[in-house]
């Protein structure tokens, strides 16, 4: 947490400093009240014995108590604005210095933290830790200069009322630790509790057709009774000991008030407790309210040190991401892309290997790969070949471990990847669209873009028909997610976002895996009679996909197990001709070649 | 891989989820009908009139004990004060009287503020409870059309969310307004007994605080919605971009999701320091009212004091009563919010269990005959939404141990048959008969136990393998279950396993998809059905599991009336039947060679999609 204070701009510094004088000074204000009432009660004692009207004298001291208590009012506003601002700005700084951070991350990053916890990191965490910046500036400024101020008043007034003060915060004290001791343990169990609740219901609900066909529904609610029971118990505890919190802090403050007065009582007669009656009930009862003053500050430094940890949990996570090295940057000197002639391969895998540091074994395994202007390369192989990791390497979202990835015959590494994705049309597996219309998702591809162009794109993507039937066209919206269209949809708008950008290398990661086979075949013809200069890579499951690539690269764990064409592979290769043979029968093999 | 940070669904977009340390969240829900939605939760509370009764007195009684305390200390420093005027020896053992008088209370209050604790936390997590038994009953007696229309994550919130909010809420919120409304009527009655005038002085200047809190509330309000919509607004962006991270990145569109970030994260900040400002007011200006009451009992109260018409103690208690009036003010002002809110989260769990259930069987015999698994679709009409017909008049027949295909492409509604024939949904009109009887005159759940399923999505549960292979079938000994894996493939698989059969099975435990295939199917075996129905669709499987897959199914099969989802080509040409889907229709039924001739929807299917050389 302390580390994420950095990014305070220093003149937020500035106005911490501020706030500690105003703060201080509005304590000063407070706890001056306490003495105009005093004043006004020994007025009344001299009025009182003397039988002079003192009203002038009380109306006086009265409008000075009013005068000093806006001024207090005052002064906090201002501390609450300071606070604010800084709360909030401190958080808009972090935020978007996560922001950036994340944007730099390439694909091992992400996958390092996974999404659903960069998303918590940069929304969540980072509210906790606003909270808890704003609660810490005004109290532990205010505080310890309550506390300490309210002692000063207090010491000198009576020894004994002092001890009573000290022992009550001793109590306080001990009664919240021991409450918190007992709760904070059991938070934690209510939300993995409150996640197993989660977890049952959601099984119900996913697994609804199954749970009703096995006729199980008993089973499942005793399943969900169990957990709701020990939730509920869980819940119980935490509520019985957070019961005697309030109760409890008013025993000891009403405690302290009685003991004090009742202690005064006592002191007066004894004439220990100021020079006259009058001057020992006025200071008795500025007592009670420096006491109940000194005790509040301790209460609220005790809430601080429950508070902060728990944020404190938050900077932590936020940490994590601020401090992660990044695996794939830019070197200091890029050279620009010079095309390569035609004899040269466009793309060229030399002996390549890749792993996930850590680990043992090799994701990619001394791959040699050499592209020419225009092929199509195929990739297939079963889950966890390598086969998606391959195409990755290509705009780097990872980086090599040994050998060199060449494009145009360099090294990509030594490309700046803004130039070297620019030669690059991706397109995702599933299809990913942002919120905004169908133009502006299509524009991503290439800002410029004009309608024609778009509609061009639409078309050889297979997407033109669904597009002219949406009310709106090309300014239809797209929810987040692109949640508002099918899988099949958001396939082929992914795909007229990379054909809009006209790049020379096409990358489909599976990206035809949600079309229907007629217009999987459409597509891939139209690809091939539009774009015949272009080179592209597709990675597929369905062998009818990439039957007519030029080069089928088939992977097996790691490895390229052979090269060549449908034809080929048929007659050499025993790991494609299993593939081959689990989806098509023998005759169509034999018809396809 | 799913992520921890995750399993419980945000409290997005909905108001009063982050709350600030300053007094809560400003922000509230209005219900659409809060009479409504309270008067649904009453019948809740109802069970725990007495409960609740006991509790109200507790409260009451634990708030009447601590406010007469003001007034009793002041009597203390009378009894002072008069013997200094009197120039008499302070009456200690008077004033000792009174302090024990004090102690009793105070720990008779305690007792009662801590009873009326305990008491309202049993009777708001019972509540809560039942509320969450009755969700989770309440689903599985839902039609399965009503999840079609909702995610599980509206479902999920409310099981969690929204009966958390409740039971919060009602506890808090209950509890304050009782202690507050007591707190209020007593501190008047107290004031007025100790100096009539300076009590109207100060409950004249209520009003002034009322307003000046209202006024606030209504600013803060306001900008706490700008912020929370500003949050929601950041939160949707950082989701979209992060989840698309690597298409920013290779189209270079970078730059320009940031430039949106940053004009959001400005926004964000404007509306989150000025929502904390706002809300951190009210402190200050309640003190301010505060203040002036606190100065006009000083300086009217001290003007008394010195012809004698009130007494310091007097004074002394007046003060101490002037802040113990502001408080419960704000307060109440709170609770009402809070039951606002309690009202919208019991509107969303009341909407959910008042929800139209499955029909009601008590009075259905069933009387099937088992024997055979024939099956006739008979004038079959049927549409998930009543105006969008998508099956207009099917009729089949088909009979005992035959294997019938169903085909077409992606979203023809090949899922339909099986929900059909699951009666998981009702017919517009036209009958499915069953060994010749309707399956309306069967109980739903004897047409389940008819049914075997193994669906794409290889559902299974957090337990151990042999609980999710016993799935339904309790009493199925271990021989059986061992018999069972082996015919379906993956009995050495589960050997492999660290615990076997006694492996849980979780989120993280890394068995592949296919693996997860193999079980249901070795779940299917040992619920030994008459009939099944079986999805063949195996994506990210790899081919040796794909093969094993198939043998497993094949060994099922034998024997058995099968409905097949069908992708493999072997499979469909091997299909007594196949049903040829369209747009949720069935459009063309026969067998392979019949299919092809009729150069129908069919033919184009199968040419296109293994046809690839003549284009």
């Amino acid at each position: 947490m302390i580390r994420l204070l950095k990014y305070m701009k220093w003149w937020y510094w500035l106005f911490v400093l501020a706030m500690v004088g105003i703060v201080y000074q509005q304590v000063s204000f407070d706890l001056s009240i306490p003495e105009y009432i005093g004043n006004i009660i020994q007025l009344v004692g001299i009025g009182a014995s003397t039988g002079i009207s003192q009203t002038n004298d009380i109306l006086i001291e009265g409008l000075k108590m009013l005068a000093v208590a806006m001024g207090s009012i005052a002064l906090t506003t201002v501390v609450g604005l300071i606070a604010a601002r800084i709360g909030a700005g401190l958080s808009r700084n972090i935020r978007q210095e996560l922001y950036q951070r994340v944007d730099e991350f390439s694909m091992k990053e992400m996958n390092d933290f996974s999404t659903a916890s960069l998303i918590t990191r940069s929304t969540n965490d980072i509210t906790q830790v606003q909270m808890a910046v704003i609660f810490t500036l005004r109290m532990a400024i205010t505080a310890p200069i309550m506390a300490i101020k309210g002692i000063t008043k207090i010491t000198g007034i009576s020894d004994e009322m002092s001890l009573v003060v000290a022992i009550a915060i001793v109590l306080i004290m001990v009664m919240i630790s021991v409450i918190f001791i007992n709760v904070l343990p059991r938070f934690r169990k209510i939300q993995d509790l409150t996640d197993d609740l989660n977890l049952v219901t959601r099984e119900n609900i996913t697994g609804i057709r199954v749970i009703r066909a096995f006729n199980s529904e008993d089973y499942e609610e005793e399943k969900f009774d169990g957990v709701n029971s020990s939730l509920t118990r869980t819940n119980l505890e935490v509520n019985f000991a957070m019961a005697f919190m309030m109760p409890g802090m008013q025993l000891v403050m009403n405690g302290v008030n009685l003991t004090i007065i009742w202690l005064g009582a006592i002191l007066i007669g004894n004439l220990t407790l100021g020079s006259t009656p009058f001057e020992g009930l006025a200071l008795e009862t500025q007592f009670v309210t420096y006491a109940n003053m000194i005790i509040m500050s301790f209460m609220m430094l005790i809430m601080l040190f429950i508070m902060v940890p728990r944020a404190q949990v938050s900077g932590k996570r936020i940490n994590e991401v601020l401090k992660k090295t990044i695996s794939v940057k830019d070197k200091n000197q890029t050279s620009d892309i010079i095309l390569a002639d035609k004899g040269v391969p466009i793309v060229e895998f030399e002996n390549v290997n890749f792993n996930y540091d850590g680990a043992n074994e090799n994701v990619l395994d001394d791959i040699n790969l050499k592209i020419y202007q225009g092929e199509t390369v195929a990739v297939i192989g079963s889950t966890g070949s390598g086969k998606s990791t391959l195409i990755n390497l290509i705009p780097r979202f990872f980086d090599v471990t040994n050998g060199s990835l060449k494009i145009h015959g360099d090294d990509i590494r030594n490309y700046s990847q803004e130039d070297l994705h620019n030669l690059i049309g991706y397109v995702p597996q599933s299809g990913t669209l942002f919120s905004g219309t169908v133009r502006s998702n299509v524009k991503i591809g290439k800002d410029s873009a004009t309608d024609e162009e778009i509609y061009e794109a639409l078309e050889i993507a297979q997407a033109s028909e669904f597009v002219n039937t949406l009310e709106d066209g090309l300014d239809a919206n797209i929810a987040q997610g692109g949640k508002n269209f099918s899988g099949g949809q958001k396939q082929r708008l992914s795909i007229a976002r990379a054909i809009v950008r006209q790049p020379e290398i096409y990358i489909f990661d599976d990206s035809f895996s949600a079309l229907d086979y007629k217009t999987d075949k459409l597509l891939r013809k139209e690809l091939n009679e539009k774009l015949p200069s272009a080179t592209k890579f597709i990675v597929a499951q369905r062998i009818g996909t990439i039957i007519k690539a030029d080069k089928i690269v088939v992977l097996e764990k790691g490895k390229i197990a052979c090269v060549g064409t449908h034809g080929e592979l048929l007659d050499s290769c025993d790991v494609y001709k299993e593939i081959a043979l689990s989806q098509l029968s023998e005759e169509e093999i034999k018809h396809g070649k | 891989m799913a992520n921890r940070d995750r399993k419980t669904p945000p409290n997005q977009g909905r108001p009063g989820g982050p709350r600030g340390p300053m007094g809560g969240s400003m922000i509230v829900e209005k219900p659409k009908n809060f009479k409504e939605s309270m008067k649904n939760l009453l019948k809740y509370i109802r069970k725990y009139n007495v409960l609740m009764g006991i509790a109200i007195i507790f409260a009451m009684g634990g708030t009447i004990f601590n406010i007469v305390g003001p007034k009793l200390l002041g009597n203390m420093t009378n009894e002072v004060q008069i013997a200094v005027f009197a120039n008499m020896p302070i009456n200690l053992d008077k004033v000792a009287s009174i302090a024990v008088l004090l102690i009793v209370l105070y720990i008779l209050s305690y007792f009662f503020t801590l009873a009326q604790g305990f008491i309202m936390n049993i009777v708001t997590q019972r509540i809560s409870k039942k509320l969450r038994t009755d969700i989770s009953s309440k689903i599985n007696r839902l039609p399965l059309n009503y999840f079609d229309t909702r995610s599980y994550g509206d479902v999920l919130s409310i099981v969690t969310n929204d009966v958390d909010a409740i039971g919060q809420t009602l506890n808090r919120s209950l509890a304050s307004l009782i202690t507050s409304v007591t707190s209020i009527v007593g501190v008047i009655i107290m004031m007025l007994t100790i100096n009539v005038l300076l009590a109207v002085l100060v409950v004249l200047l209520v009003p002034l605080s009322m307003v000046l809190m209202m006024t606030i509330m209504k600013f803060s309000q306001k900008h706490f919605r700008v912020y929370q919509n500003g949050l929601g607004a950041m939160n949707g962006h950082i989701e979209e971009i992060y989840s698309g991270h690597n298409v920013i990145k290779v189209f270079n569109a970078n730059r320009k999701a940031k430039q949106e970030f940053n004009e959001l994260n400005q926004k964000l900040y404007e509306g989150s320091w000025k929502s904390q400002f706002f809300s951190g007011l009210m402190m200050p200006v309640m003190s301010l009212t505060g203040n002036i009451s606190y100065l006009v009992v000083g300086v009217v109260g001290g003007i008394l004091a010195v012809s004698g018409k009130i007494l310091i103690g007097g004074i002394q208690s007046m003060l101490s009563y002037v802040t113990r009036l502001s408080q419960p003010l704000m307060q109440i002002a709170q609770s009402m919010n809070q039951l606002q809110s309690t009202a919208a989260a019991a509107e969303r769990v009341f909407s959910f269990l008042e929800a139209e259930e499955l029909s009601d069987e008590e009075d259905i015999i069933s009387n099937v005959n088992l024997s055979s698994g024939n099956i006739e679709f008979s004038h079959v009409k049927f549409g998930y939404v009543e105006d969008k017909i998508i099956i207009n008049d099917f009729n089949v027949n088909i009979k005992d141990g035959q294997k019938i295909a169903i085909v077409g492409p992606t979203g023809a509604g090949k899922t339909t048959i099986v929900n059909l024939l699951m009666r998981f949904y009702e017919l517009n009109s036209g009958d499915i008969l069953i060994n010749g009887v309707s399956t309306k005159q069967i109980k739903r759940q004897d047409v389940h136990s008819l049914f075997g399923m193994v669906l794409q999505d290889a559902w299974l549960f957090k337990g151990t393998i042999k609980e999710n292979l016993t799935y339904g079938n309790p009493n199925v000994t271990m021989e059986e279950v061992v018999n069972a894996c082996k015919i379906s493939n993956v009995h050495h698989f589960i050997e492999s396993l660290p615990g076997s059969y006694d492996m849980v099975i979780d989120e993280d435990s890394s068995i592949s998809q296919g693996q997860k295939q193999l079980l249901t199917i070795a779940r299917a075996t040992i619920a030994n059905p008459p009939m099944l129905i079986l999805d063949e669709a195996t994506s990210n499987v790899d081919t040796r599991t794909e093969i094993l897959i198939q043998k497993a199914m094949d060994a099922l099969m034998k024997g058995r009336t099968t409905f097949i989802i069908a992708h493999r080509l072997s499979t469909i040409k091997n299909a007594d039947l196949i049903l040829v889907m369209k747009d949720g229709d069935v459009i063309e039924t026969g067998n392979h060679e019949e299919l092809l001739q009729k150069h129908g929807f069919y033919a184009e299917l199968y040419n296109s999609q293994f046809d690839t050389i003549d284009e």
